[in-house]
């Protein structure tokens, strides 16, 4: 039984559900960025299994563009996420519902 | 000769100049110099403006210049004619020797009658402006200059009116004064637009010159009846004569010099200076002389019945007004300016002498409370006899010539004006009725005064302007006599092409002159028999004429007829558009904020501030896109 691209495209999708999951329900702010990568690295799964299935490189080329701008996000978010922990002294997203309408 | 007129050519600015030049020195520093110091500038400037224009006036008076000399100080807008430009002609010569002269006799009593006063330097700043303001107008070559100054008299009338203006009173007396001549300004820009639109310009030169080839009869008439307009709010003239009582409230000198000698009789000038237009229409020209001569005759009733010293001078200028309008609007230009000049000199010293017995009765205002004053002010006394008998037209003193030539122009001209006429005789009656009541009761009989109040004579800077007013008033009237035409020669270059009314030659002009002569000593009689004989006798004749006395005292209630009418409507107008304000245009305005206001409320829960919330919301739309993404087939 070789694996086919159609299990990793399951897999995938089992991976992302599980993030989005994660990123609606918890309220750990640290916690939510894990889901959000979890969410960004099944995407990345597509594209190589795509890839690998329409036989060419334009999938993993577009993984190093999402592994970079991810960094990127991480670097910015958690910068903010250090900030506000420091003023408020805690991480809890439900608590930081300032800017209500 | 030829180096005087080039001397009036090169130095004519300076007549505008210097007095400008003395209200900025003492704007500035005025109020850090010594008290007189600050008067004596301002007084220095007016005389040396008055040498200036003395001196350039040499080869007109006495030599053989008869064609105006035009300098032009600066190109303004050359396209509208509006340019800074003097003219020196008979008519503005003689107009500019009667403000400087007079003006500057009045900045020197001034002096002392401004004495101790918190704002001494202030007032000369004011007195100089005006002086400035009133040679521009009557030195302009064009009708924007002219504008300008007239604008600019009006906003010092209204300063010295106002000029004590922690006195309600006078505050607002310098504010009705200045509405008024709104009023009557609109008619004077209105006046203005239409002379631009024919002419395309307002340059003197090409308006005033044959103004009948490109002029239309109809808009001349608009022309004169508007322009009319704009002279009777200066020239306080029926139905704007409101203002000029209520300006009394101003320094009495002020009043001497703006409402008696000189600004209010920028409406006579205006009129004899557009002659050329009012030549061409008859129907303006009649408007003139009505509205003059109606002036003149219920001015001089209300002046009977006033018990103020300074109402009734008022009441008399407004009526004395009057007879130079009749003049003028009988295109008898020479007679009206003629009485121009000799009423600003016995007028301007009536107010001087007013002045000086308010200062020594210790402000005291009311008639009734003076009398016996004659021995006290001998040389105030003896100069305001001359002035009584020179505006009642007692000969020779300077009224009598100048109102006799009214008279007998308007008579000669005949027609409708031969009522005029009759009501101006009446009226010349009246005139001296008054005078003499004035006389009377301020410096003959008994003393009335309250305790406490001793009267003196003015010190000398006082009085020393009254004896030249005294001289002028009593010899002024020989500038243009039956007998020798002076002034007449001398201002008809002025009006060339303008053709001017004559008194009758011969025996109706010698009947005229009698009858004339008749009138004011009757006047006279009449005013010693019910004024002159004691306070009880008085007291019973005036209480047979109890109700017209009253009316007249009340000035005929104008004031009372224009707050019920004009001014609460205005009032009841304003209050209507103020509810329409309100009530519309603010509800359209806060019904648009409230709209958004709602609007906004209403989609507010949706930003609920919990990043799930938002989460959820991008799930949902992804899916919601995904299914229609599918269902259409990708």
């Amino acid at each position: 039984m070789t694996p086919t691209p159609e299990w990793y495209l399951t897999l995938a999708a089992l991976l992302f559900v599980i993030g989005l999951a994660g990123v609606l329900t918890r309220r750990n702010a640290l916690i939510m960025f894990m889901s959000i990568e979890l969410m960004l690295n099944a995407v990345n799964l597509t594209f190589v299994a795509g890839g690998s299935l329409v036989g060419n490189l334009q999938g993993q080329v577009s993984v190093f563009f999402v592994l970079v701008v991810a960094a990127a996000e991480v670097v910015v978010g958690l910068a903010i996420v250090m900030a506000v922990f420091r003023r408020r002294a805690t991480a809890d997203v439900d608590e930081l519902s300032g800017m209500r309408g | 000769m030829d180096a005087l007129v080039t001397f009036a050519h090169d130095w004519l600015w300076l007549i505008l100049a210097l007095p400008l030049a003395g209200a900025v020195l003492n704007h500035f520093a005025g109020s850090r110099m010594p008290e007189p110091l600050a008067g004596v500038l301002a007084t220095l400037a007016s005389g040396a403006a008055l040498v200036v224009a003395v001196v350039a006036a040499i080869p007109w008076m006495f030599g053989d210049e008869h064609e105006a000399v035009t300098v032009t100080l600066w190109e303004w807008m050359p396209s509208l004619g509006a340019t800074l430009e003097m003219r020196w002609d008979p008519l503005s010569i003689t107009m500019t020797l009667l403000v400087a002269g007079v003006g500057s006799l009045i900045h020197l009593y001034s002096i002392g009658y401004m004495h101790g006063d918190s704002r001494f330097a202030s007032y000369f700043v004011y007195l100089n402006l005006f002086a400035f303001s009133m040679l521009a107008l009557v030195l302009a070559n064009n009708f924007a200059l002219m504008f300008l100054g007239w604008e600019l008299v009006g906003l010092c009338s209204y300063l010295l009116i106002s000029f004590w203006r922690e006195k309600d009173v006078a505050a607002v007396a310098g504010k009705k004064a200045f509405v008024v001549n709104r009023i009557g300004d609109l008619g004077f820009i209105v006046a203005l637009m239409l002379v631009f639109g024919a002419f395309g310009t307002l340059s003197f030169d090409t308006v005033l010159h044959d103004p009948g080839s490109t002029l239309a009869a109809g808009t001349a008439t608009a022309i004169g009846l508007l322009l009319l307009l704009g002279a009777a709010g200066k020239s306080a003239q029926v139905p704007l004569h409101v203002w000029l009582p209520d300006a009394m409230a101003g320094p009495t000198p002020a009043s001497a010099l703006i409402h008696a000698a000189t600004m209010v009789t920028a409406g006579v000038y205006l009129v004899a200076r557009v002659s050329p237009i009012y030549e061409l229409s008859d129907t303006a020209l009649t408007a003139v002389a009505v509205v003059g001569t109606v002036t003149a005759l219920l001015a001089a009733t209300i002046a009977i019945a006033q018990n103020d010293i300074k109402k009734v001078l008022a009441y008399s200028t407004v009526s004395q007004l009057g007879f130079m309008f009749l003049a003028v609007g009988s295109a008898a230009h020479v007679a009206g300016i003629f009485h121009l000049i000799t009423h600003a000199f016995f007028k301007a010293l009536l107010f001087l002498g007013a002045g000086s017995v308010i200062h020594a009765m210790g402000d005291e205002q009311d008639i009734r409370k003076m009398g016996g004053l004659l021995k006290k002010m001998p040389v105030t006394g003896a100069t305001m006899a001359v002035a009584t008998l020179a505006i009642a037209g007692i000969p020779p003193l300077a009224g009598f010539w100048s109102k006799d030539e009214i008279l007998a122009s308007a008579f000669d001209r005949g027609g409708a004006y031969t009522v005029l006429w009759a009501v101006a005789l009446f009226t010349a009656l009246l005139t001296a009725v008054y005078m003499t009541r004035w006389f009377i009761l301020v410096f003959l009989g008994q003393p009335r005064w309250d305790e406490g109040v001793h009267p003196h004579e003015s010190p000398r800077v006082m009085t020393i302007p009254l004896l030249v007013l005294a001289v002028l008033s009593l010899g002024g009237g020989f500038l243009n006599t039956p007998f020798w035409l002076g002034l007449e020669h001398f201002l008809e270059p002025a009006f060339e092409g303008v053709h001017l009314q004559h008194v009758p030659e011969g025996t109706t002009g010698m009947v005229l002159i009698v009858v004339s002569i008749v009138v004011a000593v009757l006047g006279l009689v009449v005013g010693w028999l019910v004024y002159g004989g004691g306070d009880e006798r008085r007291e019973r004749v005036l209480a047979r004429f109890a109700r017209p006395l009253r009316g007249a005292e009340g000035a005929w209630y104008v004031d009372e007829a224009y707050e019920r009418t004009i001014v609460r409507g205005a009032a009841a107008s304003a209050e209507g558009m103020a509810t329409i304000d309100v009530t519309v245009v603010d509800g359209a305005v806060n019904g648009v904020a409230w709209l958004v206001r709602k609007a906004g409320e209403s989609v507010r829960p949706l930003q609920s501030g919990f990043v799930r919330n938002y989460g959820a919301g991008m799930v949902a739309g992804a899916i919601g896109l995904a299914i229609w993404l599918v269902s259409r087939g990708v």
